[in-house]
């Protein structure tokens, strides 16, 4: 049925049709709907089943439990900022739902139109890459972000940071950590900051208006801490321990707050295969390491020392940044090797931003883009490594 | 006591339609036969016979441009029915039609052979060397080289392929002659890699290596990757036992033995089966009417899955195959959202399939790419079945930009497009990487000679 009528439009796609300026788009529909019939032609018959729409809709579906854990965040905070005691689930699921919805059509309305006309200009298939940014930016940033913004830094991320080298799988920087960064320097003022994190109005008449207040601050638990607070809450003024982080009701980016779900999606890339288990194991393992450094030479100049290691893998964005930004396998290290060492580096230079430098109390996202620059030179390494055995071996035969 | 080394990178399918201990074995003479040169890789081809003429099996159709002694030979005698020439006159294929009766072999003075030069001259013309594949670039040697040492392999590991050492069996003392003959040739060693409990009786010439591991382990390359891999300015030969023996019974009897057995197999044959024929058989001589009648499209592959070359029932078996794979062609299929497909019979070693659990389990894969062409995105994908000393991602990005410096030091010269067959299979990018592959060596060639 579908596929007759895929059938009997495709002529006006052609290049004598009178479509033919949208044939990458309806290429693109038509290979979301069917698996393409095309061929090998050379070299091996068979091919593996898996091909990058699987591998970007795996991404996709692992952000799944962020991105309702994100809906019901949202909401919980507004509800709890406004004084609504009625704490009905589905309506604080509607609230968030609300919230995001226009977020995530704005990135993929705009990443997905850039696509879609550099393919068609390049005479390419559309690339699946901006199906797991589309969903990530919104996710990575404050709730409040403004949605020209967003569609002003989506845009050029996507133009300067993926389509100027070439497209999904020649970029150097990760693509939604470049909208957030650009978001983050262009932006300060919106982007920071105890108010930016909570959505503070009613949304088609559900919610309420928050009330900003000694007792409720809508300040995140690592900006608290760089603040010099001795002890860390939630939005409302409860001490937020290790678990309660880890279980993520607090203040923060949208869909970077609870550990929990980050680590459920994590899961699933880690038995499917999609995501490195090397990258993701050494981010954890780098934070780990760096906090219990910073922990064991605490300092009051840098309140951020305070943190227990453990704290700092459940706070902020650090597991989401391990999880799925250092993972991302297009700007991460490519060699088994270099894999371990960018990871390390990774959570390393996150736990130093946050503890270190205190205009930044998150680290996660500039230490993921700095690696993401540095993992070309890990990988030359390793590879000259492969490169000086075949050297020596030669030398030896010699 | 004998070296085992095992494999672990790699990947056997496991595929519908293969061979089991009670699958028949028949015999077909062949009426028709084909000699492509594009089969071996280095040999400039340059006709030797007209249409028409009479062969003998054995006697020349084509020799190298580059070096006269070096013949392809018909496997059968006959007559000459017709050269197949493509676009610019370049020869595709010696088609010969076999004489029902008569089965003259053209006999070789093997009197000398324990000259150097006498041996690789009988081998030239015989049409045995161009059996025989170097290192670096795959193809066939380059006369006036010494290699530093020759890889034999006994075993054929890529899919549904038959066991080389039941096509052996009985040709021992030929084996060994052929061995010895080799040893002859080489400054080094001669290896020969079988599987365990597939030992034949070796000459002492040789140097046993016993290799265990999945696919591509029977690739003589893969081989001597991990035995003495080949460095820059070297050369090594590799062939298979089945080579070897054929010299050797060219060395006793001064006749070359061009018969072969060929395995009729894949998820559209209707009973696998063993066909006794000659080498360059055509295919509808050995597939019969032995293909399922189906509804769908097929494929029939002149050798197997991965390192085949697709051919029609009137195509001919390509050297160096010994198998016939038919499966289904795949491109009348519709599947509604195939990215999003929980189905177990979709074939994949990525464990966002149900299938890649079911270690047991047999498929029947179509020939379709089940995906678009993209850039590199997933990274070590290839080296999970590459076991070689070898960062496939960076040799074949190196190849790509035509770095010859950086193609050298990534060890281009230690493999062949076949080593790339299984990361091509398992690429979600879908990227052409043989084709990649030979056209890099052969690049390099060309600037290097």
């Amino acid at each position: 049925m579908l596929r007759k009528y895929l059938d009997k439009i495709k002529p006006n796609f052609e290049p004598e049709g009178k479509f033919h300026a949208f044939r990458s788009v309806y290429d693109g529909f038509e290979t979301f709907l069917y698996t393409p019939r095309s061929t090998s032609k050379s070299g091996s018959h068979v091919h593996d089943s898996l091909d990058s729409k699987r591998v970007m809709i795996i991404v996709v579906a692992a952000l799944v439990p962020c991105l309702l854990f994100g809906m019901y965040n949202t909401g919980y905070q507004n509800f709890l900022g406004s004084g609504i005691t009625d704490m009905n689930f589905w309506k604080i699921m509607l609230y968030g739902f609300l919230a995001i919805l226009p977020k995530i059509i704005v990135t993929y309305a705009v990443g997905l139109g850039i696509e879609f006309i550099v393919a068609q200009w390049r005479g390419e298939e559309i690339q699946e890459g901006f199906l797991v940014t589309g969903i990530l930016v919104p996710l990575i940033c404050p709730v409040t972000t403004p949605l020209w913004m967003m569609a002003v830094a989506t845009a050029f991320s996507v133009i300067f940071v993926k389509e100027v080298f070439g497209g999904t799988g020649y970029n150097i920087f990760n693509v939604a950590l470049v909208t957030r960064a650009v978001l983050f320097f262009g932006y300060p003022a919106q982007m920071s900051g105890d108010r930016a994190f909570i959505s503070a109005d009613p949304i088609c008449g559900i919610g309420g208006h928050v009330t900003y207040s000694d007792a409720f601050t809508g300040a995140t638990p690592l900006g608290q801490i760089a603040n010099g607070a001795d002890y860390v809450t939630d939005a409302a003024g409860h001490i937020l321990s290790t678990w309660d982080a880890f279980l993520g009701l607090y203040p923060g980016s949208f869909g970077e707050t609870s550990t929990l779900c980050v680590l459920i999606g994590g899961l699933l890339l880690l038995l499917t295969g999609i995501a490195s288990w090397k990258i993701m194991f050494s981010v954890f393992a780098g934070g780990l390491a760096m906090g219990w450094i910073a922990y064991t030479f605490q300092s009051p100049i840098y309140p951020g020392s305070h943190i227990l290691p453990i704290d700092q893998l459940v706070y902020g964005g650090f597991a989401f940044a391990a999880v799925f930004m250092a993972t991302d396998p297009v700007t991460a290290a490519r060699t088994g090797i270099g894999k371990y060492i960018y990871g390390f580096l990774v959570g390393v230079i996150a736990v130093i931003i946050r503890v270190y430098n205190n205009g930044y109390p998150e680290g996660a996202m500039l230490a993921v883009l700095l690696m993401n620059a540095l993992a070309p030179l890990i990988d030359y390494c390793v590879v000259q490594a492969n490169i000086s055995r075949r050297m020596r071996r030669l030398r030896a035969g010699e | 006591m004998c070296k085992i080394i095992k494999l672990r990178r790699g990947l056997d399918m496991n595929l519908k339609g293969g061979l089991s201990a009670g699958s028949p074995v028949t015999e077909t003479k062949a009426s028709l036969v084909a000699v492509i040169p594009d089969d071996f890789p280095g040999f400039v081809p340059k006709l030797s016979v007209h249409e028409g003429d009479e062969v003998e099996c054995g006697s020349e159709l084509l020799h190298d441009k580059n070096c006269e002694e070096i013949k392809l030979v018909s496997p059968v005698s006959g007559k000459v029915k017709e050269i197949v020439r493509g676009e610019r006159r370049k020869i595709l294929r010696v088609i010969v039609e076999a004489d029902p009766s008569g089965n003259n072999s053209k006999a070789f003075d093997v009197s000398g052979i324990d000259k150097k030069e006498n041996l690789t001259e009988v081998l030239m013309k015989s049409g045995l060397w161009a059996m025989m594949r170097q290192r670096p670039y795959d193809i066939i040697p380059s006369p006036g080289t010494t290699p530093v040492n020759i890889f034999i392999s006994a075993f054929d590991s890529s899919p549904l392929a038959p066991t080389l050492a039941d096509s052996v069996k009985r040709k021992d003392r030929e084996i060994a002659e052929g061995i010895r003959a080799l040893a002859r040739l080489t400054s080094g060693k001669v290896y020969v890699s079988t599987r365990q409990g597939e030992e034949c009786p070796l000459p002492e010439e040789a140097t046993h290596i016993i290799i265990e591991g999945p696919h591509p382990a029977g690739n003589a390359g893969v081989q001597a990757a991990n035995i003495a891999p080949v460095n820059k300015g070297e050369t090594i030969w590799t062939l298979d036992i089945v080579t070897a023996a054929r010299i050797g019974t060219l060395l006793t009897s001064g006749k070359a033995d061009w018969s072969t057995e060929v395995a009729l197999v894949g998820s559209d044959v209707k009973t696998p089966k063993t066909v006794k024929t000659a080498v360059g058989c055509r295919i509808k001589d050995i597939v019969k009417d032995d293909i399922k009648t189906s509804d769908h499209h097929l494929r029939i592959i002149s050798g197997n899955v991965l390192t085949g070359t697709a051919e029609t029932a009137d195509g001919f078996l390509h050297y160096p195959y010994r198998q016939v794979t038919v499966i289904p062609e795949g491109d009348d299929v519709d599947e509604f959202m195939g990215w999003a497909s929980m189905s177990p019979e979709k074939m994949s070693v990525s464990h966002s399939f149900l299938s890649s659990f079911m270690k047991k389990k047999k498929f029947a894969p179509d020939a379709r790419l089940h995906g678009g062409r993209r850039a590199m995105i997933m990274s070590e994908q290839y080296d999970k079945v590459m076991p070689m000393d070898i960062l496939p991602e960076y040799l074949v990005k190196a190849i790509l930009a035509k770095d010859i410096d950086q193609m050298e030091k990534l060890g281009i010269y230690e493999v062949a497009p076949e080593d790339f067959a299984l990361c091509e299979y398992i690429d979600p990018s879908k990227l052409e990487l043989q084709k990649i592959v030979r056209e890099g060596l052969d690049y390099l060639r060309k600037e290097l000679e």
